[in-house]
């Protein structure tokens, strides 16, 4: 079965991208396929590669970064979102004059679309937030 | 179709809510904060244990555990899960609405 995911929450900060994960690792070891996990609103925070937890706690981000490698993922953060927040890629970077960039291995920042797409495409949509 | 509540009933009244909408033959997962509801004892459990009567209730047993809730103390009848059940009973239900 194909599934969509999306995460409306940052990392630390509430558990749904901690259960949104679990979900997905869970899935991907069931033999689904995982066509999209999309970040949207604070959940684009999850899409940083400057995060430097403590070493005893979970790295989410890399956990993410890690997953996607892994399994070929496609993880896209929505382009309005991370603009408000600070979640640049090179090409973001540029256009707004920035002077870095900030995204993670593994994330894409993209349009809304993407998630319609992902709700069309996919068997299911499960959705984690508060 | 497949209703997921991560709140708790204390808290918000996602639950309510859902156990008043939900129609027969519907799922209901009990997960993050929401595993609380699942503790018997509480206000909420004769709410949950009619509910149980119409609807399969199901809650979420790493949540229980990450709050140190026993599995033992929970509302009689309801089925605690794995991350595993959780992806199965996503795949058995048409949709699945999360009441955010």
């Amino acid at each position: 079965m194909k599934f969509g995911i999306v995460v409306n929450e940052g990392p630390y900060q509430h558990q749904a991208s901690d259960s949104a994960y679990q979900f997905a690792r869970a899935a991907l070891a069931a033999g689904h396929e995982i066509f999209r996990v999309f970040f949207y609103h604070d959940g684009v925070n999850n899409g940083t590669r400057l995060t430097v937890p403590p070493q005893d706690d979970r790295n989410i981000v890399e956990r993410w970064s890690e997953l996607a490698t892994e399994n070929e993922l496609d993880l896209v953060l929505c382009v309005a979102a991370a603009q408000r927040r600070g979640l640049l890629d090179e090409g973001e970077a540029q256009r707004n004059g920035k002077d870095a960039d900030n995204i993670a291995p593994g994330f894409r920042i993209s349009g809304l679309g993407q998630l319609i797409e992902a709700a069309v495409q996919s068997d299911r949509l499960v959705t984690f937030g508060d | 179709m497949l209703h997921l509540i991560n709140k708790s009933p204390f808290e918000r009244n996602a639950l309510d809510s859902c156990l008043r909408l939900a129609q027969d033959s519907h799922a209901v997962l009990l997960f993050e904060d929401a595993v609380v509801a699942a503790m018997d004892g509480s206000a909420q459990a004769e709410c949950l244990q009619e509910a149980m009567n119409r609807l399969s209730v199901y809650v979420l047993g790493p949540d229980l555990e990450a709050r140190g809730l026993p599995k033992e103390r929970i509302v009689e009848g309801l089925e605690v899960i794995d991350y595993d059940r959780f992806v199965a009973l996503t795949c058995e239900h048409d949709t699945t609405q999360s009441w955010l």
